[in-house]
């Protein structure tokens, strides 16, 4: 594949079809074309109106409790004996990670639609819990798909959903994980394309998806920029975070994706390495293909089947990726990296003991790579890094793997 | 665009009055040589048009029949390559009926294009469905596929408005395939008198014959679609039949082609009487 000549922006994308380069696009049955035209349409209005945009700040000041910190990791950094490590706190937001900056979002746009019914996919139940939270708050029904094989190992997330009124329907159509869910989630849509909104977790998806998920993730990066320019006067020299599909990591890198001295490491779930089926690391690892209405790199075999991804972190559980990081990575923008399963627990560990901070696994991995890198930068340089959720959901999955009873 | 089979065949079947009968299989469920058979069994029992799957891992749009079809095809080690050598095979003993591939995009974008066109060119395919196409990527397959002489089958669904319509239809060709619903393959059958308004409005648009599709399971019902229709799609109750011949160690216990072959032959019956029942009411 051509590399793509180095455009002037990296922040102009998508293109009116909903490409990023040769990435994303809206590859989707027919039945659903008309809704996504719709959306498109009520989103583009949406984005350009001050009173959406002032309830969503509203509401994102109010209920999830913005801007959230940027934290200035003293002991990690003295640990680490390199660049100065920031995080931003996202597990610090209600339902405790990012998943509610883009829920609200949505929700405000499916209100704007006039829809009445709220369907969303989850993996971990980080986003199935944003969904039904969101859903309770504008009073709307919420059916939240979740693959069967999950339902089993997030349990308090499942009932987290039921306690919020939300219907959670188990997945046991392919392997019952996280892209059966998506499958599933889109025959619902399919079928009652009257009064259904469709709330995707993630900046994947058939356009505009992918766009207007970045765009409510966005805060995230706005704010890094104006309180690091607080804390230490200057830009970050790198910004780390953690990708599944992706949502987080856009949302903090697509404000400085322009400012040249800033380097961008995204990364993924190495699992139990990657020679093996046992991994997510699509980007690293895997090939463009088309799948869940967008072209990006996926997990696939060579008759362009979709393989099942495995990652210790169920919300990094997913064989492909939102289409615009598979755009920065071709672009050389943005680094990917894999990090295996048994570095993201050691990191889990260590932020515990050393900051009194307990993250989710998914930013776990994103901390181990922070590790191995901040050591080999110099004390003047700055990483701020997305703590995008908070650990509490996983205690069960780590104490398993420690051999430790709960 | 020269005439195709399918082009042939719609001109016979009008001289004819009576409506195609189009059905659908799952190629290599539950293996090659089987789906073979079944394949050959089709036109013998009554089909006039061949609608040959083409397994996906992840087939968004199928019901639970359809996704068990394609696991079992995936399980017994179909690829898109031997799909396209079961219809190289086929065609050595049937040069008339008009096979059309149907599925998803993805297999095809990893096979390559330019070399799937070719290959299916070769192997006596006539046109293609796939699912995940839309006309706003028309440039991804459709253009290419007409380009090398192959039609572009699309799906047109009641969420397709008049509005929309025009843009459907522009690059479609063979004909225009009606989903008689909005939701997933096998679900079940609308309000027939629905499908035939739904009918008349897409052809007050174009000059394509126009199949139904989507929750045909009985003769009774292919009467009544074909009335309106100038072809009927039958696809879940024939990968029905070819399950509920599979025990659950997933051997045989009677012959698929020929529990195929029965339920085809009645739905033929049923699409043979579509307009006479009609004409008489």
């Amino acid at each position: 594949m051509n590399k793509p000549v180095e455009p002037n922006s990296f922040r102009t994308g998508p293109d009116e079809q909903g490409m990023f380069g040769i990435f994303g696009g809206r590859f989707v049955a027919e039945t659903l074309m008309p809704l996504i035209l719709e959306l498109e349409e009520h989103w583009n209005a949406a984005k350009n109106d001050p009173a959406f945009k002032a309830e969503l700040q509203q509401l994102g000041a109010h209920y999830t409790g913005r801007p959230s910190p940027l934290y200035f990791a003293e002991r990690l950094t003295e640990h680490l004996g390199g660049a100065k490590v920031y995080f931003k706190r996202e597990e610090l937001n209600h339902t405790g990670s990012h998943k509610v900056n883009n829920c609200l979002g949505q929700i405000l746009l499916a209100k704007r639609m006039g829809k009445t019914r709220i369907i969303a996919e989850t993996g971990a139940g980080q986003h199935g819990v944003a969904s039904a939270t969101v859903a309770a708050r504008f009073g709307l029904p919420c059916v939240v798909y979740m693959g069967a094989t999950d339902v089993e190992r997030q349990a308090p997330n499942v009932f987290r959903m039921r306690l919020l009124g939300a219907e959670v329907k188990p997945v046991t159509s392919g392997h019952g994980t996280l892209k059966d869910a998506m499958n599933e989630a889109l025959r619902d849509w399919v079928t009652n394309v009257e009064d259904t909104y469709y709330l995707i977790g993630t900046a994947a998806g058939p356009h505009p998806y992918p766009e207007l998920v970045r765009d409510f993730q966005s805060v995230i990066g706005q704010e890094t920029k104006e309180q690091i320019l607080a804390a230490e006067g200057r830009l970050p020299d790198m910004l780390v975070a953690a990708v599944g599909g992706g949502s987080n990591a856009i949302g903090l890198f697509h404000p400085f994706l322009d400012d040249k001295g800033v380097a961008m490491v995204g990364v993924e779930a190495g699992g139990k390495g990657l020679e093996g089926d046992e991994h997510c690391a699509s980007l690293t690892a895997g090939s463009p293909g088309v799948l869940h209405g967008n072209r990006t790199y996926l997990l696939q075999d060579s008759d362009g089947q979709i393989k099942e991804g495995h990652s210790i972190s169920a919300g990094l559980d997913y064989p492909g990726i939102g289409p615009e990081h598979s755009w920065l990575k071709e672009a050389g923008r943005v680094e990917y990296v894999p990090i295996m399963d048994h570095e993201a627990l050691e990191a889990f560990q260590l932020l515990t003991r050393l900051e009194g901070i307990i993250p989710a696994l998914e930013p776990s991995h994103a901390l181990a790579e922070v590790i191995k890198r901040a050591p080999k930068m110099g004390k003047d340089q700055i990483i701020v890094m997305n703590l995008s959720g908070r650990g509490d959901k996983d205690i069960f999955a780590v104490a398993k793997h420690l051999k430790m009873d709960v | 665009m020269t005439t195709t089979r399918i082009d042939r065949l719609f001109t016979k079947l009008k001289a004819e009055n009576r409506p195609a009968l189009v059905t659908y299989f799952m190629g290599g469920d539950p293996d090659y040589e089987t789906s073979l058979s079944i394949m050959k069994a089709l036109p013998v029992a009554g089909s006039d048009i061949i609608e040959l799957g083409m397994p996906f891992s992840d087939p968004m749009a199928d019901g639970p029949a359809i996704q068990a079809a394609g696991l079992r095809a995936l399980k017994g080690g179909q690829t898109l390559d031997k799909t396209l050598r079961m219809a190289k095979s086929f065609r050595q003993d049937n040069d008339h009926t008009p096979i059309v591939m149907m599925g998803y995009y993805n297999p095809i974008y990893i096979y390559g294009v330019d070399r799937f066109l070719t290959e299916a060119r070769a192997s006596g395919i006539d046109g293609l469905i796939i699912v995940d196409l839309p006309p706003e990527m028309d440039e991804e397959l459709c253009v290419p596929a007409l380009r090398a002489g192959i039609n572009f089958i699309r799906l047109a669904t009641p969420t397709t408005d008049d509005k929309r319509l025009p843009k459907v239809l522009e690059n479609t060709s063979g004909f225009v395939y009606y989903v008689s619903m909005t939701g997933i393959t096998g679900s079940a059958l609308p309000d027939t008198s629905k499908v035939a308004g739904a009918v008349a409005r897409i052809k007050g648009h174009t000059k394509l014959p126009v199949c139904v599709g989507f929750g045909v399971k009985t003769a009774s019902q292919a009467r009544a679609i074909g009335a309106a229709a100038d072809g009927v799609v039958v696809g879940t109750a024939i990968v029905n039949a070819v399950a509920n011949v599979l025990g659950p160690d997933g051997k045989t216990t009677a012959d698929p082609a020929e529990a195929v072959a029965t339920l085809v032959r009645g739905l033929a019956d049923g699409v043979r009487e579509a307009r006479i029942t009609a004409a008489a009411e």
